[in-house]
């Protein structure tokens, strides 16, 4: 078995008197593509906002790579190796395609202001190594011709991957995508499944919350249902999508 | 303990006058996510306008006289609020989020150096046609003006809350408050609603204005840069956007700062003198703000993602 | 192929260069031309536009990269001329010299940035705007009233016969001769002041090409998005406070020691507007566009000034209106046309230009 990633434990999260979560567990491991289903208002966006340190829980701890992580720090939690897209995208519309994913090496990179006054050779160093990584980033995800367009006037799938590259800028060990497929055709979902493969291949975990149910289907190792905020089940997908409580809350709410 | 009743009855006097002009600013912000930085001269205006009338017509009869002052202010000042959206509001509307701010100071330039041509620079006082009779309470004095003063204002503010809560006119202006587009598609005529408030604060401004200038007695072009200051500052601790909020904030503040004006000089060991009054309100805020980000009955807004 | 672009490059070079030495010739003669054609009182607007292009950018970082809307700058300008006033004035008898001066009001107008600033970091917007307004008249309120019990700040009269700028034993305060040239005292601060603004120019480029710079404008983009890039939101906000209040300490000094007099009245609201409005009209974020907005913020009012009386005076053949009230009229007016007009600005950086409009505000999830 794979080494653990991330551990979830009894996650819970109120929001006046509404449960979105409750004592939600789980355990993503290395290297795998974990899904995360759900009818609508299931909680799966609430989940990611704890998990990457948006929302402070009511309840519960999450552990990545053993250590815990501390509630309501985004920051640190992008540091500790977790990046993630947001279901309705949020690029910093006023700056270029490549400005954005340069942003993204914020983290994992040093100077400050004496350094960006200065320009002292290990800050020219490191600014063209951010340079050189965002542009390889743009190549990667396949927006490279748009690098010096601003974000906002990207189609709308090119947001979507300009989005992911500004994540992988970070160095994640954990992708968390947010409904990556919303909004696409079949031959950009087709495109995007290439994607997420290719970056699992690389060595990354990636968390994938998706409507796609064949999308997520043919894409995950694993899956998580998440149902009125309670887990309701947790397995392969091919038994996941047997299970009798799965159906029923597909089915029971709407027609999907 | 006179000093304190006194006190907070200057308090809510002034803290009416606040209220009133809070409402423009917080109305204008809930529907359009605006500071109307001119609102605080168009109280100037009104006091002005109100203070010529009476100083011309001051031979008329009292309970004549003042409705009608009432009414050139209110006219005059409901025709500037629906003038300054049109021109420097409307066609900004998309544009980016500080260029109407410009043009909200530039207005506010406007009109103050305007008032300044018309009507000089010199402070004009508001004749004595007042019959001001003067009430014993706990030891306090209160004048027939300053209880006026409190009833209009809480009439005007349960009629405000009435007209948004009840009427057609109201629910049309929430609607848009929450969203625009949303309004537009159900055909709410948003142009409409967006003159409709600026027109209604304006003349609570002119009320406010009338107010001012005859329970201090005096009106100057110059006032309704701080006015509009202090009751922005109201409409914040309240919760901008929220009428009850700007109600709230706009009385506590006015509460606030008499009593700060009375008892600072004692509180500070004689170290901080009265005219820290001004520095009470911010501190008051800020210390607000920062434990109540959104004011004190300010939707909470989580953030989110 | 390859000569041919060496060649370009090098014609490009040597464009910069002559392009260089070209403004610093016009640079250099610049307060000649206007000294002999415009007189004394428009050099005196020419120092001043120093002066309130170095504001201008300070508070550019703040409003303009950070997007944090501060209405009450003009705060750390006080802190920087009162600092110079106080340690180099008959006021406590102390006569510290320029450089020590000067650094340490940037440094304590920055301690100031990030003080005031930290109570306002959950603040959005208008909520922001309104606290940094009130901060910046508690700030002016207490220079006014801080004359009693003990006298720090001597209060609403101020403090006058401050030292003027000492530079290695020389005043600016008299003419120089330099090289056999006269150099009037105006012509000095001149170059002075025209030094430290392109100080300051300077390291604004620096900080907005930069990774600190990406961060600020991130946050003023999306803060969300921007704290999942790992952006710690927080320190990068106050440095940007603590940045842009340092470059006012450092224009206040300077302010201190020209004018020899400073009081509370020059601090007052309506200045922290007159910068927020140079960033806003001439192009927020845009450093050139931010530098003509000072310049032109700067001598509009005074070219009303020196219009209003005497236009009047021609063509009516006496004064109708008040010429106080007719400048500031105008310039009101001058305020929100160039707004209808260019919502985005006089000059808006060149990507920003093609659409100014950020379109309709991201709705949450």
């Amino acid at each position: 078995m794979k080494p653990t990633l991330l551990i979830a434990n009894a996650i819970s999260k109120q929001f006046g008197g509404v449960k979105a979560l409750t004592d939600v567990s789980l355990t993503i491991r290395k290297g795998e593509i974990y899904g995360l289903i759900g009818p609508n208002g299931a909680g799966k966006t609430t989940f990611f906002n704890v998990l990457t340190g948006l929302y402070h829980p009511n309840g519960g701890e999450l552990l990545f790579e053993g250590y815990k992580l501390r509630a309501s720090a985004p920051h640190l939690a992008a540091q500790s190796g977790i990046a993630r897209t947001f279901q309705n995208i949020r690029l910093f519309s006023n700056m270029t395609a490549l400005e954005n994913v340069m942003v993204g090496r914020h983290v994992r990179t040093q100077a400050g202001v004496v350094g960006a006054v200065l320009r002292d050779p290990q800050t020219r160093r490191e600014e063209a190594d951010i340079h050189r990584r965002a542009e390889e980033l743009l190549h990667y995800v396949g927006v490279a011709d748009r690098a010096n367009d601003l974000a906002k006037h990207l189609s709308y799938g090119d947001q979507r991957r300009l989005e992911i590259a500004r994540a992988l800028a970070t160095e994640p060990k954990l992708l968390a995508l947010d409904e990556p497929a919303a909004g696409m055709n079949a031959s950009e979902t087709a495109e995007l499944r290439v994607l997420i493969e290719g970056i699992r291949n690389d060595g990354i975990t990636v968390l994938l919350i998706e409507h796609d149910v064949k999308l997520v289907m043919g894409l995950c190792d694993r899956v998580a249902v998440l149902d009125y905020g309670v887990k309701i089940c947790e397995d392969v997908p091919a038994v996941v999508q047997k299970n009798p409580k799965v159906i029923e809350a597909y089915l029971g709410g709407s027609v999907a | 303990m006179d000093i304190f009743v006194q006190q907070i009855i200057n308090g809510l006097v002034l803290g009416s006058i606040y209220a009133l002009v809070a409402l423009g600013y917080t109305m204008v912000y809930g529907i359009m996510g605006l500071i109307n930085f001119a609102h605080g001269e168009v109280v100037m205006i009104g006091a002005m306008v109100a203070l010529f009338f009476v100083k011309a017509f001051s031979g008329l009869p009292v309970v004549i006289l003042l409705p009608l002052a009432l009414a050139a202010a209110v006219c005059v000042c409901m025709a500037i609020g629906f003038s300054i959206e049109r021109i420097a509001y409307r066609p900004l509307r998309h544009a980016p989020k500080l260029a109407p701010l410009i043009t909200a100071i530039g207005i506010s330039i406007i009109l103050q150096h305007l008032a300044m041509l018309i009507w000089g620079r010199n402070y004009h006082a508001f004749p004595p046609v007042i019959p001001v009779s003067a009430h014993e309470i706990f030891g306090a004095t209160i004048t027939s003006l300053q209880v006026f003063i409190v009833l209009i204002a809480a009439a005007m503010m349960a009629g405000l809350t009435l007209l948004i809560q009840r009427t057609r006119l109201g629910r049309a202006m929430r609607a848009t408050s929450q969203n625009p587009a949303i309004a537009q598609l159900m055909g709410v005529n948003i142009n409409q609603i967006i003159s409709a408030t600026f027109v209604i604060g304006s003349a609570l401004a002119a009320v406010a204005g009338l107010m001012v200038s005859a329970n201090y007695s005096i009106a100057h072009y110059y006032m309704g840069f701080m006015l509009g200051l202090k009751a922005f500052t109201a409409a914040v601790l309240g919760g901008i956007g929220n009428l009850a909020g700007a109600m709230l904030g706009g009385i506590l503040l006015g509460i606030i700062e008499s009593l700060g004006a009375g008892y600072i000089g004692d509180l500070t060991g004689g170290f901080l003198g009265s005219h820290y009054q001004d520095i009470f309100a911010f501190f008051v805020l800020i210390g607000v703000l920062i434990f109540r980000p959104s004011g004190l009955i300010g939707e909470r807004v989580a953030e989110r993602a | 192929m390859m000569t041919f672009s060496f060649d370009s490059l090098r014609q490009d070079k040597r464009a910069a260069i002559a392009a260089t030495v070209g403004i610093g010739l016009v640079l250099a003669v610049f307060p000649f031309i206007v000294g002999s054609a415009l007189g004394n009182s428009w050099l005196r607007i020419l120092d001043f536009a120093l002066l309130y292009i170095m504001l201008a950018l300070g508070l550019n970082i703040v409003v303009g990269f950070a997007g944090l809307l501060d209405m009450g700058y003009i705060a750390f300008y006080a802190v920087g001329a009162y600092l110079y006033a106080l340690l180099a004035s008959p006021h406590f008898g102390l006569h510290l010299p320029v450089w020590i001066i000067i650094p340490c009001g940037a440094v304590l107008a920055g301690i100031a940035g990030a003080l005031l600033g930290a109570p306002t970091l959950r603040l959005r917007g208008d909520y922001l705007a309104i606290v940094t307004l009130g901060f910046g008249e508690i700030v002016r309120i207490f220079m006014n009233n801080l004359n009693a019990p003990v006298n720090i700040t001597n209060g609403p009269q101020g403090i006058s016969s401050i030292d003027p700028i000492h530079l290695g034993g020389v005043t600016l305060a008299k003419p120089l001769s330099v090289l056999g040239i006269t150099v009037p005292s105006l012509h000095a601060y001149y170059y002075l002041f025209l030094a430290l603004a392109l100080l300051i120019i300077f390291v604004s480029i620096r900080l907005q090409d930069s990774r600190i710079g990406r961060a600020w404008v991130a946050i003023r983009e999306d803060e969300i998005a921007a704290k999942a890039c790992g952006i710690n939101t927080r320190n990068i906000k106050l440095l940007a406070f603590t940045m842009g209040a340092s470059f006012g300490g450092v224009a206040g000094g300077l302010f201190a020691g020209f004018q020899g007099f400073v009081s509370p009245e020059s601090f007052n609201l309506m200045e922290s507007i007159m910068i927020l409005c140079m960033v806003v009209l001439g192009g927020m974020g845009h450093i050139p566009g931010v530098i003509l907005g000072g310049v032109m913020l700067t001598v509009l009012p005074e070219f009303f000034r020196h219009s209003a009386g005497p236009i009047q005076q021609a063509l009516f053949g006496k004064i109708l209106l008040d010429p106080e009230a007719l400048r500031m009229l105008l310039f009101g007016l001058a305020l929100v046309l160039v707004m209808l007009y260019r919502p985005a600005g006089l000059w808006p950086s060149t990507i920003r230009r093609r659409e100014f409009s950020s379109g309709t505000d991201k709705e949450g999830a």
